[in-house]
């Protein structure tokens, strides 16, 4: 009898262990877990379920060349639904639960700050691939979108040499990008010589929909006698009543021109661009750019959607940048943890769609050429300017008292994302 | 400039060469002929070439100038990898820019001239000067007004010579503005100035107070005038503007009056808190979406009446949602506010994650009609057309919604059951289609509102989202159940809303209002115009 249940024992272990062994072997074998953290419901599905398809594209696409480190990669998609704290859950979710190798992921600034103290924790990595007001470092995020000095200085500047632009009207949605972003541009324009009274900055709520009287407002700012430009850091659904005010109320591009911060070839597929026609945008990259790289993309991006229509744009050109460093870092790094990953990310340089390479800097931004284009008839951009070379995004504003001071540089001996160089102390101030 | 100066000069010496060498008009015309065939190689060039070449073209006497200006600002313009220049026209043939004959393909590797801003700009100045003499009084029009934002001085002698030929008032007057902003701008003496500042103070609107503001140094006699002028249009704006905002007050109410409407009837009358009425607001636009895509398919000339099309429609498909949720969800939920908000909010979340996933996440695009696009100047006011329809359509909806609700046997009906359930069932009135009906007719005005918002917001799966909020506090406001209630709280707000805001910003604005309107419901709780009688103990 004992010997029975001694051999049933030993037959039980036996099975179990194998089984165990073999869940465990499987593991090993499997996939390297991605994290795809963009809302899918609520106010910013409109934006962001784009850039899922995006990276489920890219890690497709990866695994047909045979995956990274020989394993083949899996994303794991999850919907934060718009809402922010939900963002910060998801985010633990995916590293504690899912245990994601990196998250690509976030649109809004508020979005990255909830979800940030998560990544500094749990010590994971977050590509985050929207233009924002800059004023932040950390060593667990990746900035592959425009600081303020990739999109709004450039912007303004081609606006004052090219138009001879004298007086400025800041329009934005009443939220943390807009306010600092123009906060930035104020003093930038002062120090250029701007006058304080040909400032006019103007906030609004999210989803305004009635322009009526901000559109007559800009009108009468605009009557002055000097050339008057708007620059917008208006975003989301409250963009297209705003064109469609300007339209009707007869403003043209030729008298007021609007640059946007916030516009790209997603949004003006739902309006009529006839008359918005010589308007403006300033990003890195358009789905106009001729080069070979990016007509292979819209090729890809629009068999993979099944819609020859489909477009493309900036964001979803910082994902791929993003995407292709993260493939290229592990590599480098011969493994997916995510703290060697990091310290392999800086340095390493791709190819991005406008024909040139981007590189990861020391304070975690990329170099990226600024392109302005004006709105064409058919929705595309006319690319109207370009840089000569690429610019390096710049996380603390020069034109800021409290961050003049602050540099960030997550290399060996330094490893500060808000080094003092006047008090030569890292943390100085600032966050 | 200098290179049209220049390419005058040189056009003169060459015909007084030609005349002095006796070579005969083929001389002039070759001539001639390299000219133009040196002005248009310009336009392969930069920004900065093609902005000559357009300045050039203007004022070259080419025949085919204007097709080739019209042409460049509407993409249509193509030049050749060895700088020749072709035009299409409207029907898509194709022209040889120098000669105007046409020509069976395209130059090698021919691209489109582009434009910018400042390329559009100098195409239309040089239009303007080129159409002074149209036969078309609304192009001279055109031209007048373009010549009085370019202040191109070369134009003085062509508007002379247009002015003493004008018989149009209208373009006549223009005309005369043009004229006065190219003396104050020009090198003319004192008296002439002052007399362009009283033409140009007696416009009166905001163009012409930036055209006194920039008037290059003008001498203090002279910037004593402005300053008067200026005065004066500035008064008279300032009035204006009150009116305007005013004006736009009512705008915003008559938007909020027609997202509130439905609610009035499902909320006001029958007490259900549909949370999901947003949704069939935003039915209502994506219905006009489809109309308009299957037209812009199908039949392209029908475009202007799509919204009239799309307007029964939305009625009929939101209202038939309204009533499927009627007897699937709310029905059961009659008498307890609570569970209905909470389900119809749930509802809601469903109905806009159908759409997004039927249409996609994206706006979609809605175009407006012609009769809906543009606006009109009234003194000192700008209305732009889509707004005032909707205004006027506002007005429509309510007054035939009273009708049906005081005029028919429906309306009747509708009156006894929401009173006296009990009483009117035992009249032999059939409560439950009652409910049914009344809810589908309140979904279906939201429908029909939805047609109207397509015209001026977003046509997303958010639509809705945006007004929910605003027509409870409508419907609260103006006193539950009743339409004039509405109607005032409305425009109340509206109004409220748009005068606060040129004071405060959008934001706080907003803000006030919603304090002011807790306060005054802490005052009175039955808003506005409360319901009296034995309705009220229901």
């Amino acid at each position: 009898m004992s010997t029975r249940f001694t051999k049933w024992l030993a037959g039980a272990v036996l099975g179990a262990t194998a089984m165990v062994g073999a869940t465990f072997g499987a593991r090993a074998e499997e996939t390297i877990k991605i994290g795809v953290l963009h809302s899918l419901s609520g106010t910013m599905a409109i934006s962001e379920t784009t850039l899922k398809d995006v990276m489920l594209m890219l890690i497709d696409e990866q695994n047909k060349k045979g995956g990274v480190l020989g394993k083949k990669l899996e994303a794991v998609v999850v919907d934060p639904a718009s809402n922010w704290p939900l963002f910060a859950e998801k985010a633990r979710q995916l590293i504690s639960q899912d245990k994601v190798s990196a998250v690509f992921g976030c649109w809004t600034s508020v979005s990255r700050k909830s979800v940030l103290p998560v990544f500094e924790e749990l010590n994971n990595i977050l590509f985050y691939p929207v233009q924002y007001e800059g004023e932040e470092s950390s060593r667990n995020i990746f900035y592959t979108g425009a600081a303020p000095n990739q999109q709004a200085i450039p912007a303004v500047d081609y606006l004052m040499a090219e138009e001879g632009v004298k007086r400025w009207v800041l329009a934005g949605t009443d939220y943390v990008y807009p306010r600092t972003t123009n906060k930035i541009l104020e003093a930038y324009l002062k120090a250029k010589g701007v006058a304080a009274d040909d400032i006019m900055i103007n906030y609004t709520p999210f989803g305004h929909s009635d322009w009526q009287t901000i559109v007559a407002d800009i009108k009468k700012f605009g009557s002055a006698g000097k050339k008057t430009a708007v620059v917008s850091t208006i975003n989301g659904d409250a963009n297209v009543p705003f064109y469609k005010e300007l339209a009707n109320q007869g403003i043209k591009a030729t008298d007021i021109p609007v640059v946007a911060f916030s516009v790209g070839e997603e949004e003006l597929a739902g309006l009529d661009t006839s008359n918005l026609v010589g308007h403006l945008a300033a990003w890195n990259y358009f789905m106009s750019v001729d080069v070979p790289e990016n007509a292979e993309f819209i090729k890809k991006w629009q068999a993979y959607t099944n819609n020859p229509k489909r477009v493309t744009n900036d964001p979803m050109e910082a994902h791929v940048i993003g995407f292709n460093m993260w493939v290229k870092a592990v590599e480098k790094a011969g493994t997916t943890d995510p703290d060697k990953v990091i310290d392999a990310l800086i340095g390493v340089s791709v190819p991005n769609l406008s024909g040139g390479y981007s590189t990861m800097m020391p304070n975690h931004h990329i170099t990226k050429p600024v392109l302005i284009g004006e709105i064409k008839a058919d929705g595309q951009f006319d690319i109207v300017s370009q840089t000569p070379g690429l610019i390096m995004g710049d996380e603390w504003s020069d034109y800021l008292e409290g961050s003049k001071d602050l540099i960030s540089d997550w290399r060996a001996p330094l490893k500060c994302g808000n080094f003092n160089v006047a008090t030569g102390k890292c943390g100085g101030s600032g966050k | 400039m200098v290179i049209s100066t220049l390419s005058r000069l040189r056009r003169l010496c060459l015909i007084a060469m030609a005349i002095l060498t006796l070579a005969g008009a083929g001389a002039i015309g070759q001539a001639r002929a390299q000219d133009v065939q040196d002005t248009l190689k310009l336009f392969s060039g930069s920004y900065d070439d093609i902005q000559k070449g357009i300045e050039a073209l203007a004022v070259s006497g080419q025949p085919t100038a204007i097709e080739i200006l019209q042409a460049l600002t509407d993409n249509r313009l193509l030049a050749g990898a060895d700088g020749s220049l072709v035009y299409k026209d409207a029907a898509g043939a194709l022209h040889d820019a120098a000669t105007g004959t046409v020509v069976a393909a395209e130059p090698a590797g021919a691209k489109p001239v582009r434009a910018n801003n400042r390329i559009r700009r100098a195409v239309e100045a040089a239009l303007g000067q080129l159409t002074l003499v149209s036969p078309d009084p609304a192009k001279r029009l055109e031209a007048a007004l373009s010549v009085f934002k370019s202040k191109d001085q070369t134009a003085l002698p062509l508007i002379e010579t247009a002015l003493a030929r004008e018989t149009d008032a209208k373009v006549k007057t223009a005309l005369e503005r043009a004229k006065a902003a190219l003396v104050l701008y020009g090198p003319g003496e004192e008296p002439a100035k002052l007399a362009a500042v009283e033409v140009i103070a007696a416009q009166g609107d905001q163009d012409a107070l930036a055209m006194l503001a920039a008037t290059p140094s003008p001498s203090p006699a002279l910037a004593a005038a402005i300053k008067d002028a200026s005065d004066a249009i500035e008064g008279r704006l300032a009035l204006w503007s009150g009116v305007q905002s005013f004006y736009y007050g009512i705008s915003l109410g008559s938007v909020l009056l027609l997202a509130a409407i439905g609610l009035a009837i499902t909320f006001g009358v029958m007490g259900v808190i549909n949370m999901a009425h947003g949704e069939m607001v935003m039915i209502g636009a994506y219905t006009t979406f489809v109309v308009q895509d299957i037209i812009r398919n199908s039949a392209p000339w029908l475009f202007d009446y799509s919204l009239a099309i799309a307007l029964p429609l939305a009625f009929l498909v939101s209202g038939a949602v309204g009533i499927l949720i009627e007897r699937v969800i709310i029905r059961f939920l009659y008498g307890r506010p609570l569970e209905t908000l909470l389900a119809t909010f749930g509802l809601s979340l469903v109905l806009q994650q159908a759409v997004r996933s039927l249409f996609g996440p994206t706006n979609r695009e809605v175009g407006n009609p012609a009769w809906m696009s543009g606006a009109f100047d009234l003194g000192g006011l700008t209305l732009t057309y889509n707004r005032m329809w909707i205004i006027v359509f506002s007005i429509v909806v309510l007054f035939v919604l009273m009708v049906v609700l005081r005029r028919t046997a429906f309306g009747l009906q509708m009156r006894a059951v929401t009173q006296n359930r009990r009483m009117a069932g035992s009249m032999g009135i059939r409560t439950n289609w009652v409910d049914m009906l009344t809810f589908g007719l309140g979904s279906g005005i939201a429908g029909i509102a939805g047609v109207a918002l397509s015209q001026i917001d977003n046509v997303s799966p958010n639509l809705g989202q945006g007004y929910i909020i605003d027509s409870f506090m409508v419907v609260v406001f103006g006193g539950v159940g009743n339409l004039w209630g509405t109607l005032v709280g409305a425009m109340t707000l509206g109004i409220t809303n748009k005068l606060l805001e040129p004071v405060a910003g959008a934001v706080l604005g907003k803000i006030f209002v919603l304090v002011a309107l807790v306060l005054f419901i802490q005052r009175k709780p039955r808003g506005l115009f409360p319901q009296k009688g034995r309705a009220v103990e229901r």
